[in-house]
């Protein structure tokens, strides 16, 4: 698979305040928002979307649809413009990849968290690594999220890039003071003495009967904090492309992932890639109706689609992948084409990811929509534990179906 | 996994005794050998260690000595048994540990009320050039706080919050320390920064916000920060920096550095989470970090009995495995004994290090507290008198012929006159320009800031007369 070389400067970021308007769509490569992860290096960065590659760079319109809600085998999307075989893996796996390559690149980057050393980490994301690097870069550490947390960051500040881990994203709540008030802030308070290019990292979400306390949907309390930024993956692709992004970041960078998605599996390319943080992901075009979604929701809005093509509709879905910033070039172009916008979301009704998408939409887009911007959220009660209960407080293909019939009478 | 048969006692009990072992966790010598590491980064010498399971340095597995583990084998009772963590003996009678000792532990002091040098006293020599600098900068520190202080008093400054009374801990542990130890303060030392060179022009920018200060005007007064220094910015909330702290020894340890982190923090700041836990780290990590805490008797309006019920801070080390000792915070020479000869433990040991300072804070908490509505200005006035710190080492220094009345007077005046013009300088330096609002929240600012900033520069524009005039645009 060939992708673009980029050759980040920075340029472009000072001028740009509505780039929508000004830059040719076509182009895959927006500098503005290229700037705050590619800096003075050389990277090869993937665009957002992962299958158009090569010499063609006309966004393709006749994709493919994805069989199966959630990938269970490697499917023809992924691969169907390789020049190359790739390699088969795991989402699980491609974020070690991933996070082995940037160890093996960067002496700094340790990794620290519970049980992440020997054990290889609740999800084996972390497998293998002590054995290689060592159990001092890659830390056990006693039950204390607020201290490992604020380890990591003290760490950070004297030139170590820590990837920090939290079991459940949910329990990262513990460390909500240290990622607040120091992880967000000390680069701004220093006056950028002192940079913290952290990444916290870790599975939320609402699983298979996990509980209340173990399906927390961090995003919605983490949007707020000044100085981080957010992104979600939800493909082995994209996952081990933003991992290897977020360590590289001098911005601290909390990256979501889904305890649903560890066994997604996926071709991905053997050469070095990443993916560009504030991008969203383009997963199928189409012309009738934008709907963002992000992680897990992902697969649902998919199957959905797959409904919706039967009756005659063309969805236009896009991964929004950055949850902060928004990746408003890529959100506003749909819309600007479409009219019509679905947020599908698993955060809570109140406060989430959705929430605030749907005012920025409103804000920037208003002239565009020929119809209310519609959301569809878990609603605001904790997680049952009973499956049946679960199933029905995480927005299932039915419900996307008829929001978009609704939209698009 | 090998089965070590010990060639000594019988082979059935060695055999069962490894079985046990081997399917226990944490502290048999089984998960010791499942763990042996290479390219570690250092092996440091094994002396001194009572800890036979030592992690993080070690590239073969120890082997186990039962010795080491001190059998019990008093007439009554033959067992011990191996849980995890270690062995454990028993005992038939029924005693609860006592919540204190009879006797609290006792402080370390060189000097005693009067500054003169107790009989028989252990204490790290100093020279003349840095016992006079500790002075010097002692009364520098006083001197400021005081002027800094009235200026708020006056209106010239929005907030200040002073160190009078701890200058010992301050200045005295600054000196102990080399350049290259990374500090994480509370707030309350900025003699530390004063130590390694930061001057009181510096100073005066910082608790300004002009466009001199490292800290580009966004933080409150005594909020400061060098990194060429290795002084890590100021974070208002409590005790988050011992986390901080242990992670910066940790990167030291890594990168095998003739360093060490030094954190300070007050009696109130052992009640925090952060506390404990960084304690704990630290001493599962075996990082190199001096935990000092400054037990001046109040936080805010909380006296200590209200805040813990142990014997002071000093006991606490010893939950959490970590060799600590009492000080006399108004003793400069102690004080600068303590954090010597505890750097030299952090660093060759690579083990953390708790000292409990204890004393007085002088001050009100800050310049939004009036402190004497809950202690006695009696209190106040006879630590700042009889118990003052700078006075005790100053009748040591001249008894050893380095110091003088003129020399003291010398120094107030020439550091009151640099305060004074510090503050006329600072008070007109333009402050920092209105893109610093929103430079450095990231790397690069994204689109969504400069939008704000646009936004917030067309209300100036609408409304300039609501705009402060010394805040360049």
């Amino acid at each position: 698979m060939s992708a673009i070389l980029l050759q980040g400067a920075g340029a472009g970021a000072a001028t740009a305040l509505s780039p929508f308007n000004s830059i040719d769509p076509n182009k895959l490569v927006v500098p503005s928002r290229s700037s705050l992860s590619v800096r003075s290096k050389r990277y090869i960065v993937a665009g957002s979307d992962s299958k158009s590659f090569g010499s063609s760079l006309i966004v393709r319109r006749s994709e493919p649809l994805i069989p199966n809600a959630v990938a269970a085998k490697a499917d023809t999307a992924a691969s169907s413009t390789s020049s190359k075989p790739g390699h088969e893996l795991l989402l699980f796996e491609a974020l070690q990849e991933g996070l082995e390559e940037e160890m093996d690149r960067d002496p700094h980057v340790c990794v620290m968290g519970e049980d992440v050393g020997h054990y290889g980490g609740s999800y084996k994301v972390t497998k293998g690594l002590a054995d290689k690097f060592g159990d001092l870069r890659v830390l056990d550490t006693p039950i204390c999220e607020n201290a490992f947390t604020g380890m990591g960051i003290g760490a950070a500040m004297t030139g170590l890039r820590p990837v920090i881990e939290g079991m459940n994203m949910g329990f990262l709540l513990l460390a909500f003071n240290q990622i607040s008030n120091n992880c967000g802030m000390l680069h701004y308070t220093s006056g950028g003495q002192f940079t913290i290019p952290v990444v916290i990292r870790g599975p939320g979400g609402v699983g298979r009967q996990l509980g209340a306390e173990h399906s927390q949907r961090l995003e919605s309390y983490f949007q707020s904090i000044p100085g981080i930024q957010m992104v979600a993956c939800s493909t082995p692709y994209n996952a081990k492309g933003l991992m290897k992004a977020a360590i590289r970041s001098e911005n601290p960078v909390i990256l979501f992932e889904h305890v649903l998605l560890y066994n997604l599996k996926e071709s991905i390319p053997d050469e070095e890639y990443i993916c560009n943080l504030e991008e969203a992901e383009m997963v199928r075009p189409g012309e009738h109706i934008t709907i963002l979604t992000y992680s897990r929701m992902r697969y649902h809005v998919m199957q959905a689609a797959k409904t919706l093509v039967n009756k005659g509709y063309d969805p236009e879905v896009i991964d929004i992948r950055s949850l902060k910033p928004f990746d408003l070039y890529t959100i506003g172009n749909s819309v600007k084409k479409t009219h019509r916008v679905l947020i599908v979301e698993e955060c809570m009704r109140t406060g989430g990811i959705g929430a605030s998408l749907t005012a920025a939409i409103n804000e920037n887009f208003h002239d565009y929509l020929d119809a209310p911007v519609m959301c569809l959220s878990s609603q605001d009660v904790p997680t049952p534990y009973a499956g049946t209960l679960e199933e029905w407080t995480v927005v299932q293909p039915a419900q996307i179906v008829t929001a978009v019939e609704q939209l698009c009478q | 996994m090998a089965l070590h048969l010990r060639s000594s006692s019988s082979l059935l009990k060695s055999t069962l005794l490894n079985i046990l072992r081997q399917n226990l966790g944490f502290g048999s010598r089984s998960h010791v050998t499942r763990h042996i590491r290479q390219n570690l980064p250092h092996d440091p010498p094994l002396r001194g260690s009572r800890n036979p399971i030592r992690r993080f340095c070690n590239t073969v597995a120890e082997p186990e000595t039962l010795s080491s583990f001190g059998q019990h084998e008093d007439a009554s009772n033959h067992q011990v048994m191996d849980f995890p963590g270690g062995k454990v003996a028993f005992t038939p009678e029924i005693r609860f540990i006592s919540e204190s000792d009879s006797d609290r532990v006792p402080c370390y002091r060189v000097l005693d009320d009067n500054g003169q040098l107790i009989t028989n006293s252990q204490f790290v020599q100093v020279s003349e050039e840095v016992a006079v600098k500790i002075y010097s900068d002692m009364v520098t520190l006083q001197i400021m706080d005081n002027i800094f202080y009235e200026a708020q008093r006056q209106g010239r400054l929005s907030f200040y919050a002073t160190a009078i009374g701890e200058e010992a801990i301050n200045i005295a542990s600054a000196a102990a320390l080399t350049p290259q130890d990374v500090i994480f303060p509370q707030y309350r030392e900025p003699g530390v920064l004063l130590w390694r060179g930061f001057t009181l022009q510096e100073f005066a920018n910082q608790c300004f916000g002009n466009k001199s200060d490292y800290g580009k005007g966004r933080q409150m007064p005594v909020h400061y920060g060098s990194n060429k220094l290795n002084y890590f910015t100021v974070s208002a909330t409590i005790a988050t920096q011992l986390p901080n702290a242990v992670g910066a020894a940790y990167s030291l340890k890594m990168d095998r550095k003739d360093a060490c982190a030094v954190t300070y923090f007050g009696d109130g700041g052992t009640s925090e989470g952060d506390f404990h836990a960084a304690l704990n780290f630290a001493a599962v990590m075996e990082a190199p970090v001096i935990f000092i805490c400054r037990n001046n008797g109040w936080a805010i309006s909380t006296p200590t009995s209200d805040q813990f019920r142990s014997d002071g801070v000093v006991v606490k080390g010893r939950a959490y495995g970590i060799r600590s000792i009492r000080v006399d915070g108004n003793d400069a020479l102690a004080m600068y004994s303590a954090v010597h000869t505890a750097r030299g433990m952090a660093i060759s040991e690579q083990r953390p290090i708790l000292i409990e300072a204890l004393t007085y804070r002088v001050g009100h908490h800050s310049t939004s507290d009036d402190s004497t509505r809950y202690r006695s200005s009696d209190e106040i006035e006879w630590w700042n008198k009889a118990r003052n710190p700078l006075s005790r080492f100053r009748t040591w220094i001249e008894s050893n012929g380095w110091w003088s009345d003129e020399a003291e007077s010398d120094l107030r005046s020439r550091i009151k006159k640099e305060m004074l013009e510090a503050l006329r300088v600072a008070e007109k330096t333009e402050k920092p320009n209105l893109k610093n609002m929103f430079s450095d929240v990231y790397d690069v600012p994204p689109s969504n800031l400069m939008e704000q900033e646009l936004l917030v520069r067309q209300t100036v524009n609408s409304h300039p007369q609501d705009y402060p005039s010394d805040v360049p645009l």
